[in-house]
Order: C-alpha cells, then structure tokens, then sequence
C-alpha cells in the first residue's frame, strides 16, 4: 500500500451573496475529482500554472482547507474524516514547507521560538533544553548556524529562511512533507542550494515529498512521478522520465514546449505549440474534457461532451485524453493552435498573422463538423485573473467569497474561443 | 552609430544624511535598430533601476544618475523634461512586470489606448479609436472593439501584457524597453508574448531592451546579454558566445545551477553558494569573490576591469576567468 | 596554490566582508522602538506629552495660589466684570470669579489628562476584548465562528453609526453630570473604533502564511491567535490608541463645554474652563485662549507621536 493515497479529492469553495444572509449562488470548483498516490520515500510533483488547483490539492492534503468529497489516506487513516483534535495531532506527521518564506515566518517570533512552536504542540521534548538540543541539530541539518537562534526572520535572506522553513517541518518527523513552490520565491542562483538540500535530506532522512511548483525543470529533476493539473483535475501522471521523453496529453505537449530552455542551441530548433485564449474559470469550468477550448487536437462531439478518465496507458502512465493513442500516432489532426519554432528568424517561415487573422474575422466559418464545439466553447470559456506568483483558485475563491459583489468573474468576462477552434486545414 | 548608448551610467540613492547605495555602478552597453538586448541578473543587481533611469521614471529626490545615455545622439539625463516626455512613448516605450497595475483600474482600456493617440499622434475622435482597435488586434487581442469599452480587472493577465504591449508600440517607437515582462505570467502566456515581442522586432525593426532574470527566455530572444551583479555588468556576449562559453564564474555557475527541463535527472545542481547579500564593495575588490569558487587575492584587489572582447563581442569582468569550460564540447562547430 | 596565500586570501575576504554589520536578534518591536527614536515628530510629541504629565503631577503643587479661592473677587466685581488680564501676582491674570487663572491651568491638566487617559483606556479594553473576540471568531472559527463574529460585528455597527456626541450626550444623560461620565461617554465612543481595528488587523493577519503555517503544525488554535495573530495585529491599534488621547481630551473638552462635565464648576479642567470663558469671550478672550492652546498642544504632542509610531511600526519602512 501506497503511504499518501488520495481518492477523488474535491475541494469546492461556495460563492457566497447576500444582503444579510448569505445565499450560496455557485462552487469554485478549486479541486474536482482527483486521485494519486504518493510511495514513501519518493517525490511526487504536482506541475501546473496558476489557477489549476494544485496549491489548493496541497493544502487539502493537510485538511487545511476542507475536502468536499473523497479521502486523503496516510498510512491507513482517513484525514478527511477525522474529528478536530485527533486532526491537530495528526498533522504532525503530514509538514508543510511554504512558497514565500518571509510571510509563512511570523515576523515576531525568534527563530528558536518558531521551530519550537510544533514541538510544544505535540509535547516532543520535555523541556526547553532538550528542544534547543533538537533543534541545533535540524538546523545544523539545513545548513544554518546554531547562533541563528535568537535571530528574528527578516535578519535572514531569502534562500536562510526557506531553510528555517524546511527546519520547521524537520523538527516534527513528518512522514510527508508538502511544499508548495518551495524555490520559486528564491533568486535564480540560490533556488538551487534549497533543490539540493531538499534532495540531500531525503536521502538521509528517506523523507517522502508532494512537491507542487508551477516550473516544469524544477518539478522534473526533484520528482520520481509527475502529476500535470489543469483546471482542478489531473490530466496526466507518468514517472519523471517517461512524462518528459514522452508526453501524452496535449496540454502536457503544449506546457513542455513553452518552457524556455537556457540554451541557445536547444531553443533555436525546439518548436513551441502555442496555445490560444485563457484559462476558463474554475467557477465555470468547460463541459466534457476541460481542455478542450484551448486543446490543439480537440476533436467535434466527444471533447465537448464527455469528460476523459485518467486511464493506464501503461508503464504508469496515465493520461486524460481520449485521444492520446491517436494523438501520439498521428492519426488525429490538429484543430487548432499553431507550432512556431522558437527562433527569431524562425517567425518569418510560420508567421503569427495566422492566428491574428482568424481571430480578425470570428465569423469566418470553420469547417461543420467543428460548429458545436465551437458553440458549447463560447457559453463556457471564461477566464480567470492572473496575478504573479501563481495566485491559486482558492485564493480566487476566497476573493469570490469575501467581496460579495454582484458580479461574477464568470459572467463578466466571457472569453470569446473562435480563435481556439481554427479551420482544421491550418495546422501545421 | 546604435540607436541607445548608455556608457558608464551610474545611479546612487540615499545622500544628504542617509546612507548612500549605489544600485548600478558604471554600466555601459548598446543597442541597435532591431536588436534585442539582454540584461540579466537577480533582484538587486540593478537591472530595473537601468531601465527606469532610461525611462526617466526615478524620482528627482535622493537619486543620482551619472554617466550619460544617448538615444539618438542626444543624451536622455540632460535633456529638458518636456523634450523628455516627448521622447517617452512616441520614441522609447516601457512594458511593465505587472500589468494590472500599470493600467488605470478605473478607466476603460479603449480610453487609455486612445489617450496616447491623441497625445503622441494627434488623432482624435472616431480614428483614434479605429487606430486603437487596430493595435489592440495587431498584437493578438480577440474582438478588440467589445475590449476597447473593458476595464483592465476585465481582461486576463495575458491579455492585459498584450494590451500594455499595445499601448507602448502604439506610436511605433523605435526603442522597446520591457522589464520582466512575462514574470508574472503562466509559461504558456509567456510563450504567446514572446512570440509577439520577437515579431514585432523582426517586422518593425523595434529596438528591445530586454530585463529579465529568467536565462531561458533570454536564450531564445537576445542577440546580446549583459549579465548583472551588484551593479556593474560582469559578462557581456551574443546569447550563442554567453551560453557557449559562460567565462565569468557568476554566470557559468548561475547556468549549471539552474534545472533544465531537457538534462538527465539524478545528478545534483551545483549552486553557487551564498546569496547576493554576500559582497564586498566593488571599489575593494569583485563584489562576487565571496561566493565564488575561484577568487583569487588578486580579485580582493580593487575593481576588476571588463577585458578586451575576447570572442566577438565578449567581455568579462574578471580576473580568474573560466576558459577551460566543459559546456564548449556541446558547441556544434 | 600555496597554504600561505590560501589563507591570506581567506583572511582579505573576511576583512573586506567584515565591514558588513550583521544584526544580531533585534526583534521588530525593538528596532520600531530605534526607528522611533530617530523621529524628530517623535521627539517633539515626547517632550510635549513629557510636559504634560509632569504639569499634571506637579501642577496642584506648584501652583501659586488655590484654584478654587476667590481671592480677587471684589476686584474683578469692581471692574464690572471687566478682564484682568496678566500682571506680576497673576501671570495669566484673573478669572471672572476673581481666581488665579494661572492657578486652575496648572491644576486643571491633571484632570485633563486623567479624562483623556482613563476614557482611552475605557474604549481599548473594551473595544479591544470584543474586536478580539470577533477576530478570532472570524480567522480561525470556522462557519459558526464566522456567524458570530458576523452579528458582533453588527452590534458594533449599529454603535459606529450614532454620532458619537450624541451616544456621548444620551451616556451623559442616562448617568447624570460628572466626571466620570465624561470619561465613559468619550471611552464608550472609541470603543467601535478600537474593535473594528483589531478585528481588521487580525483578519488581515488571519490569512497570512505563518497563520496556515502555524495551524499545519498543529499547534493550538487559541495560541494560534495569542500568540502569532494578536501580537501581529497590535501596530494599528497602539498607533489607534495614541491618536485616541489626542481626540479623547478634545471631546472631553466638547463635553464639559456642553455643561456634561464636572457640576462642580469649581475643579478646574480645562475643558471646563473653555466653557466658563465662552460668556466673556468678547471682553475677556485671554480667558478661553490659555485653556484652548493647553488642549491643542497636548493633543498636537499626541497625534505627534502616534504618527511618528505609526511610520515607526510600518513594517514596508523597515530598513
């Protein structure tokens, strides 16, 4: 048995009017359905852009928000049923390590008194001796020095303080540790000491990791099994390796592609699939596969109408599309989107003005057989904001929830999606 | 001659009482007609304040600029504020990180387009706002009209880049300056606009002055790379000569600590330890020798030079260069 | 490479690097604390509040004459209520009673600043045990906590809403003349103020990081709000409580000009004392000026120093 076995997860947040009493008039559907595994001692990556649900999947793990439906199972306990104070006791084998390590510190509490914090929790140690001993050694661990104990956290920089994150969640012995963009926060040259120290203290501790980042480089070389998300469900899980050399489902390809690689020679022949429209909101989310506004291969009827499995495609593979097999033979053709090679000079052989152009002329019919995906695309893709720093759904949905405003992002801002379902004929 | 030449610019905050910080300390590069430009670092090495001085964005008090940047032969920091003003948005234009604050919340986008028309252009009334649907379509926004009446909380954020782009490439300027502007967005928007910034240089022969901390994009965009550190440029190249033969140890080490999508797994980074807060002054010596594996006690000796072009083009700042470099072996002849 | 010049280098390092101070465990109160010292405003609202509290201690003490003795009496009614103004025995010349004006402001301070403290501390305690409440109802409560702190918050509401001379006026009449009314009706006033501040902070705090940091640890929900949520949202409320004294004396001063202060017109208080001055205002303006700028400028020293503290506080200033 798996040691974390999450089974159709859903987290959805109420949208909440009223004058004074509050009315529920819609769900942000943050998380709808997921289901993984996570084996002891190895790292799962949850990847996905702002907005897919996964820092809400994250947080659902340790019940910091609600689960609607489904369990999250630790080594035979269902924390989604546990009662409040078995839940506190409990966490302490389920650590979270944050995205900004300055906010998730409380500004006013010395560094030996926030370590210190979990432990009084759950009464490890006896006294404040043999905490300060326990700790000297984690930090130690994370590479920081003992002296940095009476210190406060703006007294640290960027990369020490995710350090006293990681420490915080050392001290408690967890089983599972999950962070949620653990360096994207950090500047580029000291994102990869914390890459390395998580790595190093897995080895030694054989530590198991839900590690959830929005940058595809950093969740592949950290991961042992990736999880892509999109739109509050997974579309895609495959073993690292197998998920880069081979991706299988189309927004996989397209998310692969748009990931610059720091190498000229690489990025001059890399072709990019480039997507077209927005995130649809997760308050509204699309009919059938939820891909399938912006999905370059999206085929008429079945896309539009039933909604993908994640099904086995072997070696632990396992994709949402119902046509992967015929995506990855060639046999379905492009609807959609365009591939432009990466280069500068590149952009004159496939230009642009193509997608312009069909976005110029909405009328312009495509052929029939694409007319109700294009009908059901307009009634449901909308989009979501975007704002730095990957600001998730239940953020949004919590946003949705608290101002009370009569309008809805759903309603008021309904993307147009003729330009995702182009004259079939164009690809390529 | 190039169309920007910024040679030894030189900002200082703080002054009269306070304490003095220099955050860009003698930086000079070029760039010309249709070039896209690379100025790379981490936060505080001062790559956004270069940008903003060019703008002319920085504040008057508690700031001093040195050094001079000529746009066309005429130099920006002496120049009159109102000749100033001019140049900004009609010839030089700046592309923002966030674009939700950059736009007016409360005013529709139609309105803020057209506004520049009729300041920059002269256009007025119905053909400002034709001009202005043009632009919103020209840089890929769907049904500008219906967007044109939208507020910026309307539009998604890479709409909203895609509509600030608009504004600044609204009276053609010759000079595009975008400071991380796709930081704020999800990898597959940021690969929308990046194909649109590489086709507006290509097709208008914009000059783009690209600041960005982000080494893949800039791999793929920028013929020349200044890359920054504490303040002064330690390595400039073409982006094939930069990613080819990484010579400063600042820069090679920042490439193989960096996690590549397309690299083999399993084998550990190589971080470059410390962080940015450990320097020494550059007047003593390289503000990098402390996190550098290569530092010499000639690099604890007053400021290092920036060496004759070695390759074509590439300078480096360094005294203990890394020559011998393993990554030559992947350069295709 | 040679050992010597290994650590030669090493050692120029260290020299150059070491030029570079390190903080070493100044928690954020403590370095508000030097940022507030190296605030003129702070300074000049200091030394004003100084001044002030020593007035109020010393005054009845060093006070000249009685403040309460009509010791010039018949000569104030011989000059037809005609203004003595200053002059060597009375610096700040008579009252219309014939008292030593200098007298009863030196006295009056004390009660000045006892309405102002104790009115202060009235409306803290009170506004911040129910903001505090309503904030951790809210942050960690939960739905129900959520209902709760809804309807506390519309009880607060409801009291925000009345004008605040008049709950002061309605307080005053309810419980009769005296100063200890004042005191409660300025208190009972700030009392919104105070909780929807804390309450604001709080949830505002209520959703930081630290806080979900705090509860995945497992630690306690009311040490969660004692000791990570409250201790972070008390920079607006002491900023609050500073600028309160400033508004508090005032509006005592409102009061006791309406004629709710005191009934013993003869314990000098310096709001008192500007009521007492509006009937010889157009013969005798002196009367009222001496109270007036004692109000204006201890409530100038406090809203002085709150402002100094608030930017001392702003952790974006920090640095």
């Amino acid at each position: 048995m798996s040691l974390l076995e999450l089974d159709g997860v859903k987290v959805h947040f109420p949208i909440k009017r009223g004058v004074l009493f509050d009315r529920t008039v819609g769900h942000v559907y943050a998380v709808d359905g997921v289901s993984l595994k996570v084996e002891a001692g190895q790292t799962y990556g949850l990847v996905g852009e702002s907005g897919c649900g996964k820092t809400t999947l994250g947080r659902s793990v340790l019940r910091l928000v609600d689960i609607t439906e489904g369990s999250v199972v630790l080594d035979g306990t269902d924390l989604a049923k546990l009662p409040g104070e078995e839940l506190r006791r409990f966490r302490r084998r389920l650590q979270m390590v944050f995205q900004d390590p300055l906010g998730s510190l409380n500004p006013r509490q010395n560094i030996e008194s926030i370590l210190s914090e979990g432990m009084v929790a759950h009464g490890i140690g006896k006294n404040q001796e043999e905490r300060r001993e326990k700790i000297k050694s984690i930090l130690d661990k994370v590479g920081l020095p003992s002296n940095a104990l009476s210190r406060y956290p703006h007294e640290f920089s960027g990369g020490q303080r995710q350090r006293i994150g990681i420490a915080r969640a050392l001290v408690l012995e967890p089983d599972v540790i999950i962070c949620d963009e653990p360096v994207s926060a950090l500047d580029v040259s000291v994102q990869a000491q914390v890459i390395n120290l998580l790595d190093e203290l897995q080895e030694e501790l054989g530590l198991t990791y839900v590690v959830i980042a929005h940058d595809l480089a950093v969740v592949r070389h950290i991961s042992d099994t990736i999880g892509v998300m999109y739109l509050g469900s997974l579309v895609e899980e495959a073993p690292s390796d197998a998920l880069y050399a081979e991706p299988k489902h189309p927004y996989t390809k397209a998310l692969m592609s748009a990931v610059p690689v720091p190498d000229p020679e690489v990025e001059d022949k890399r072709e990019r699939i480039l997507l077209t429209g927005d995130l649809p909101s997760p308050a509204n989310p699309p009919s059938g596969c939820r891909f399938h506004t912006r999905c370059p291969w999206a085929q008429a009827q079945r896309c539009s109408t039933e909604r993908p499995e994640l099904r086995d495609v072997g070696g632990g593979h396992r994709v949402a599309c119902h046509f992967a097999e015929e995506i990855a033979a060639g046999t379905v053709k492009r609807t959609a989107g365009e591939v432009v090679s990466a280069t500068r000079e590149g952009v004159e052989d496939a230009p642009v003005s193509e997608e312009l152009a069909a976005a110029k002329v909405p009328e312009q019919a495509g052929p029939p057989e694409q007319e109700s995906t294009k009908a059901e695309a307009v009634g449901t893709a909308a989009k979501v904001e975007k704002a730095d720093k990957a600001v998730e759904a239940a953020e949004q949905a919590e946003k949705l929830v608290k101002a009370e405003k009569p309008d809805e992002p759903a309603e008021q801002d309904v993307e147009p999606a003729e330009q995702d379902v182009e004259p079939a004929d164009k690809a390529t | 001659m190039s169309l920007l030449t910024v040679d030894e610019l030189t900002i200082t905050f703080g002054g009269r009482g306070r304490k003095e910080s220099r955050a860009v300390d003698g930086v000079s590069f070029e760039v010309d007609q249709g070039q896209v430009v690379g100025l790379v670092g981490e936060s505080g090495c001062g790559k956004s304040v270069t940008s903003l001085a060019l703008m002319g964005l920085l504040p008057h008090k508690g700031v001093t600029i040195g050094g001079r940047a000529d746009f066309d032969g005429a130099n920006l920091f002496t120049m009159s504020p109102s000749a100033r003003r001019d140049l900004r948005g009609s010839e030089m234009a700046m592309i923002f990180q966030d674009p939700l604050s950059s736009l007016n919340p409360v005013v529709p986008l139609g309105v803020q387009v057209t506004e520049i028309l009729e300041r920059h252009r002269a256009m007025k009334g119905e053909a400002a706002r034709k001009e202005a649907a043009h632009l919103l379509d020209r840089v890929g926004i769907p049904d500008p009209t219906r967007r044109l009446k939208e507020y910026p909380h309307q539009l998604s954020g890479g709409m909203r880049q895609r509509a600030l782009i608009a504004m600044a490439v609204a009276c053609a300027p010759r000079m595009l300056i975008a400071d991380e502007p796709t930081t704020a967005l999800d990898v597959t928007i940021q690969a929308q606009i990046l194909e649109l910034l590489k086709e507006l240089v290509d097709q208008e022969g914009t000059a783009l002055l690209m600041i960005t901390h982000d080494l893949g994009v800039v791999a793929g965009l920028c013929d020349q790379v200044n890359v920054l550190y504490a303040g002064k440029v330690v390595e400039s190249a073409g982006r094939r000569e930069l990613f080819g033969h990484p010579t400063h140890p600042y820069a090679h080490g920042l490439l193989g600590s960096i996690p590549r999508l397309d690299a083999p797994r399993g084998e550990p980074l190589n971080p470059i330890r410390g962080s940015i807060n450990d320097r020494i002054a550059w007047a003593d010596g390289c503000a990098f020798a402390p996190r550098c594996d290569r530092y010499e006690m000639g690099c604890l000796t007053g400021t290092p030079q920036l060496s004759e072009p070695r390759a074509a083009g590439h300078q480096v700042r360094c005294v203990n260069p890394v020559l011998d470099d393993a990554k030559a072996e992947e350069v295709p002849a | 490479m040679s050992v010597a010049t290994k650590t030669d280098k090493i050692q120029r390092l260290a020299e150059l690097a070491a030029t570079k101070e390190t903080s070493t465990g100044a928690s954020l109160w403590r370095e508000a604390f030097r940022r507030l010292k190296r605030s003129k405003m702070a300074i000049i609202g200091a030394i004003i509040i100084g001044l002030f509290i020593v007035l109020a201690i010393v005054g009845p003490y060093i006070a000249p004459y009685s403040p309460t003795a009509q010791t010039w009496r018949d000569e104030v009614f011989a000059n037809r209520g005609e203004f003595v103004g200053m002059r060597g025995e009375n610096w700040f010349g008579l009252d219309h009673l014939g008292r030593d004006m200098f007298s009863r402001f030196l006295v009056g301070a004390r009660q000045t600043l006892l309405v102002g403290v104790v009115a202060t501390l009235i409306g803290l305690t009170i506004g911040f045990l129910i903001g505090g409440l309503a904030g951790a109802f809210a942050t960690l409560g939960g739905e129900t906590g959520r209902r709760i702190d809804s309807v506390i918050m519309r009880f607060i509401d409801i009291m925000l809403a009345m004008p605040s001379l008049l709950l002061a006026v309605s307080i005053a009449a309810v419980m009769g003349q005296s100063l200890t009314t004042v005191m409660i009706a300025v208190g009972v006033v700030q009392i919104p103020i105070f909780a929807r501040l804390l309450r604001g902070s709080m949830l505002a705090q209520g959703s930081a990081d630290y806080v979900l940091a705090a509860q995945s640890l497992g630690v306690r929900k009311r040490r969660i709000v004692l000791s990570q949520i409250v201790p972070n949202s008390l920079s607006p409320v002491i900023v609050q409580a500073t600028l309160s004294l400033a508004t508090a004396i005032i509006e005592a001063a409102a009061l006791s000009y309406l004629g709710l202060g005191n009934p013993d017109p003869a314990i000098p208080e310096w709001g008192v004392m500007l009521t007492q001055a509006q009937r010889f205002f157009d013969n005798a303006p002196m009367m009222a000026v001496y109270p007036a700028v004692g109000i204006i400028i201890t409530a100038l020293g406090f809203t002085l120093l709150g402002e100094a503290m608030r930017e001392a506080l702003d952790p974006k200033l920090r640095g």
